[in-house]
């Protein structure tokens, strides 16, 4: 068993969001990186929990990125993970940076390949159904359970008001949200044995951008709050229906 | 040329954010002068033709049983070969669950360029650049679609549905050379009777503050005189009172409801990341310095155990429900 685990970077959850350069960049500058948490909590922890039920299984991480994303791949390999591999290249594009995922996925030969189900700096929910394309590999997004059966995935995943188990043949690409796995955090025996793992660093492939970012902007701020006072919530229905007409 | 819209059905119905995108679709078309038609998979049960009422002027019906559960590689092939067969310069999805699923399978087929989770129209003054929502619901970005092809997923209650009133589509049936689907549905579990979370205009949703889930009864009396869905808070999840599904915020479902009411909950900034884009939000919390009144637009500061019983009775009120 083989498991391609797809790690992006991310900007820890408390941050600021501004831009500079007239609005064209993320002002990533004083920015926490941390593993992306779709990646981290359901994608990389199952890939471990499935590790620890089949000792010969092996689990290999990827980020698409520069030499700042390796603080955030080494911590994800001191959560598991035999190996990881690093293809040094940035780009906001999904369609480059899938690519670059499906070129090393190909020549891994992999049975599994997971990934959050997005990022939550850009939401594109996209890189995993991009790679499946690529490998001509079916696609199984917002899942919530993973097991495997023999040569088998028996895949619980998200439906509009409630959710459905299917299941399909290895090689399957899965996408992965909350109820996956069991929370963890990284002990110092896997901080120690992570420096010891082999971090690869590959050049990327040739590959276009389909897309690219012209602007950002941030939501209009809020007029402030009306309060209602407690003991008057009949108040508060009459602006909700009146004023706000919401009901 | 044409705009080529998705139909997202799901055991026959269509989903309210599949008429969304459909009425954003017809609106992308008339904007491009060029004709708007979709593509449906799978049995239907409502008449598709009656679509004509958002405009539409064509369907094309791939009918099918093996296509009434999804599978995201089968869909694509399909979508790809009604695509290219119509000439569609522009398809559109909701960025939902089928949309998530679809649209980025079929942007690396017809290699056309994608934006997940639109709000607008696209800006087609210099290119083609649509708006996202990107950091969770904190910012948007203008993305521009560099190739021929281009394809929108749009975010649910991002676009309002909108009828005409009249006429009628010409539902024409299409033949596809797929049809093998690999991943088999062997069990659906819908929760009855529940208005889905990410389609409720809605949402009444509860904290760490309701202090356990045997309290969660005046919630759903709430929600259920509202026509609305049930939401919460992560560590609320966690601690397994509620469903997982039910978690809203960064890590969880990024909604964005016509009314958001948030009942013991602190408002820290991932829960908020998640619902910033309610229309309109309303805070119930015992705390006058908790965060989230300063996202709200109407706000009670008081006891929720005391404060939810009377609002359940003023909307019954106005309601006019015993
Ligand atoms: C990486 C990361 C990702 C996260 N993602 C998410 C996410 O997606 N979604 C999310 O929700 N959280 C997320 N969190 C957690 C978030 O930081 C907060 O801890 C969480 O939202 C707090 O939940 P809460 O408001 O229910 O609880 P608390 O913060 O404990 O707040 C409870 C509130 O209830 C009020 N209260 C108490 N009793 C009453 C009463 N009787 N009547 C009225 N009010 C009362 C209190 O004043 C308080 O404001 C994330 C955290 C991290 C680190």
């Amino acid at each position: 068993m083989k498991i391609l685990v797809c790690i992006s970077k991310a900007p820890d959850t408390t941050t600021k969001i501004a831009f500079t350069d007239n609005n064209t960049k993320f002002a990533a500058d004083a920015v926490q990186w941390i593993i992306n948490p779709y990646d981290e909590w359901y994608a990389l922890v199952r890939a471990i929990e499935l590790k620890e039920k089949d000792a010969s299984a092996v689990i290999h991480l990827v980020t698409v990125g520069e030499a700042d994303a390796e603080p955030v791949i080494r911590k994800a390999l001191a959560l598991g993970g035999d190996e990881a591999i690093r293809i040094n290249a940035s780009s906001q594009d999904s369609y480059y940076i899938a690519s670059q995922i499906a070129e090393v996925a190909k020549q891994g030969a992999y049975d599994l390949i997971l990934t959050g189900k997005e990022t939550i700096d850009y939401n594109g929910s996209c890189i995993g159904g991009m790679v499946a394309e690529l490998l001509n590999l079916p696609y199984v997004s917002l899942a919530t359970k993973l097991l495997l059966n023999g040569s088998n995935a028996v895949i619980t995943r998200e439906i509009e008001g409630g959710e459905e188990v299917c299941d399909v043949a290895l090689p399957v690409l899965v996408s992965c949200q909350k109820g996956m796995a069991e929370a963890r955090i990284p002990n110092m025996r896997g901080i120690m044995a992570a420096r010891t793992r082999p971090l690869k660093v590959v050049e990327p492939v040739a590959a276009d951008n389909l897309t690219s970012i012209v602007s950002f902007e941030l939501p209009p701020a809020k007029a402030g709050v009306k309060l209602v006072p407690a003991d008057n919530p009949a108040e508060l229905v009459r602006l909700l229906h009146e004023e706000a007409k919401v009901f | 040329m044409s705009v080529l819209i998705f139909i997202d059905q799901s055991e026959g119905h269509i989903k309210k954010a599949s008429l969304e995108a459909l009425s954003y679709g017809v609106k992308v078309a008339e904007n491009l002068g060029v004709g708007a038609e979709g593509v449906a998979l799978g049995s239907a049960s409502e008449d598709l033709a009656a679509l004509g009422q958002y405009g539409v002027k064509k369907i094309y019906h791939v009918n099918k049983a093996t296509f009434n559960h999804l599978d995201a590689q089968a869909f694509t092939s399909v979508i790809a070969e009604v695509a290219q067969s119509s000439g569609a310069k522009v398809i559109i999805f909701s960025n939902n669950v089928d949309g998530k699923a679809i649209a980025p399978g079929l942007s690396v087929k017809l290699k056309a360029a994608l934006v997940s989770g639109a709000v607008a129209l696209p800006d087609t003054a210099n290119g083609f650049v649509v708006k996202k929502t990107v950091f969770s619901g904190k910012a948007f970005a203008n993305i521009s679609l560099n190739t021929d092809v281009k394809i929108i997923a749009l975010n649910p209650n991002s676009y309002p549905v909108s009828a005409t009133g009249s006429g009628t589509a010409e539902v024409v049936s299409f033949d596809v050379k797929t049809d093998a689907t690999k991943v088999k549905v062997t069990a659906v579990n819908k929760v009855e009777g529940e208005v889905p979370l990410s389609e409720a205009d809605i949402v009444v949703s509860g904290g760490r503050g309701l202090k356990g889930p045997e309290n969660w009864g005046m919630i759903e009396e709430l929600a259920k005189l509202l026509g609305a869905a049930t939401a919460c808070s992560r560590p609320v999840a966690d601690a397994h009172w509620r469903p997982h599904h039910e978690h809203v915020g960064q890590t969880g479902l990024a909604i964005a409801p016509n009314l958001y009411i948030a009942i013991g909950i602190s408002g820290a900034i991932q829960h908020l990341a998640g619902v910033n884009r309610s229309k309109t939000i309303v805070v119930i919390n015992k705390d006058p310095e908790a965060p989230f009144f300063k996202a709200a637009d109407y706000g009670i500061v008081g006891d929720a155990f005391g404060v939810v019983p009377k609002l359940i009775e003023e909307i019954k009120k106005v309601k006019g429900v015993a």
